[in-house]
């Protein structure tokens, strides 16, 4: 696979973009997959990984063939994730009074949205319930949650995707653990 | 659990990693036994574990191939002529040499204009046109340049004439006569003059041997 994956990026570079195609069938199925469990919705993960895959398109040229291409495809799609997460995140301050509201600041608002009621999380479904916890993960704790549990990369792979020693690696791992731990305790 | 030792948890998260030493794994046995809190614990985080892996596999939407490839920036031609430019890099020198080359030769025609006419001692020079006279005999090449050639006696070698024309009524030429009117003439003549010039000299260089 690796022989034909190498020929395919050959291509692709001597200007065949039609041999790009085989890469995308290749990774399609991984790449969406941890785009989806890091984003939790399905039209964001289709175009966060079409995204990707764009990206990896124009910068192949900086790809070095003698490593991994799943590592460079993975940490470029985990990126992006990661980069849409952030952006999703108000950038408002929590305490600045809400406009037209009086004595009602952005606290009162996400008390009342974040967290679900618990009987609420109580009557999900088991799949919808998983994605639930997992998208309350802070979003380095989610990426390596995702990549090892879900992708079942090891850890050095996923130090190299991340760019990251594999001992912080390991120290975000445990700590996603306990959190997700907590999480399901709580309930 | 308060009073367990703190790296009993560290020990709980490296068997998980499957990252253990033999001597920790036995201490971390041997406190489960004794301690519930901390069985519960590694209990928990094994539950953990088992609920985000039995998420189901999520495949990516349907034409999600080719919506990928019809995503993709569009080839430009013009990088194809500069891949193209950088794969033939003899060829491209190949053919800046012709230019140059070619170049220099039609513009010295160009400016050739001049009537000139190799110096041949009973040759007679008649405005642009040069008359080899009845009845003498000329030893050697004649070349002449925009004008005319009229042979009435005798040459003993080549005649050439650019950008004029050769006449003769019964003359007698032992060597060619060459009319050069249009520049692909005048720049075969040129290389075909380097060329026996090239071999003249390698025939001079082996008498000299």
């Amino acid at each position: 696979m690796d022989a034909l994956l190498n020929k395919r990026i050959r291509q692709v570079l001597k200007g065949d973009q039609s041999a790009f195609a085989d890469i995308v069938s290749l990774y399609q199925g991984r790449l969406y997959q941890v785009c989806y469990r890091m984003l939790g919705n399905k039209q964001e993960a289709e175009d966060i990984t079409q995204e990707a895959f764009v990206r990896a398109y124009t910068n192949l040229h900086t790809f070095d063939q003698n490593r991994k291409f799943s590592t460079w495809i993975y940490r470029i799609a985990t990126n992006l994730c990661i980069d849409r997460i952030r952006k999703k995140k108000p950038d408002y301050y929590l305490d600045a009074e809400v406009a037209g509201t009086e004595g009602l600041n952005m606290y009162s608002q996400i008390a009342a949205s974040e967290p679900l009621p618990v009987q609420q999380v109580e009557e999900m479904e088991l799949q919808e319930r998983i994605q639930y916890e997992i998208s309350r993960l802070s979003d380095k704790y989610r990426t390596i949650i995702v990549l090892k549990y879900i992708e079942e990369l090891s850890l050095q792979e996923i130090s190299e995707i991340v760019d990251m020693p594999v001992g912080t690696v390991k120290t975000r791992l445990h700590r996603g653990r306990e959190a997700l731990r907590k999480q399901l305790k709580n309930l | 659990m308060g009073n367990c030792p703190e790296h009993i948890v560290e020990y709980m998260h490296d068997y998980l990693d499957g990252d253990i030493s033999r001597e920790h794994e036995q201490e971390l046995k041997k406190h489960l036994q004794r301690c519930s809190d901390c069985q519960q614990h590694m209990h928990e985080l094994s539950d953990t574990i088992a609920f985000v892996k039995s998420a189901t596999h999520v495949a990516a939407p349907l034409h999600f191939e080719a919506s990928v490839m019809a995503k993709l920036p569009k080839q430009k031609h013009r990088m194809g002529v500069q891949k193209w430019l950088r794969q033939h890099p003899l060829l491209i020198a190949a053919a800046v040499f012709c230019l140059l080359m070619s170049a220099t030769l039609f513009s010295s025609f160009k400016d050739d204009q001049q009537f000139s006419v190799t110096k041949q001692p009973n040759l007679v020079v008649d405005g642009q046109t040069v008359i080899v006279p009845k009845g003498e005999v000329v030893k050697g090449d004649i070349v002449v340049r925009n004008g005319d050639i009229v042979v009435e006696g005798e040459v003993d070698g080549n005649i050439t004439v650019i950008n004029g024309k050769y006449m003769a009524s019964t003359a007698m030429v032992t060597g060619q006569i060459e009319e050069i009117n249009e520049a692909f003439d005048w720049l075969w003549y040129k290389i075909k003059k380097v060329t026996n010039d090239v071999f003249a000299m390698n025939g001079k260089a082996e008498q000299e041997n």
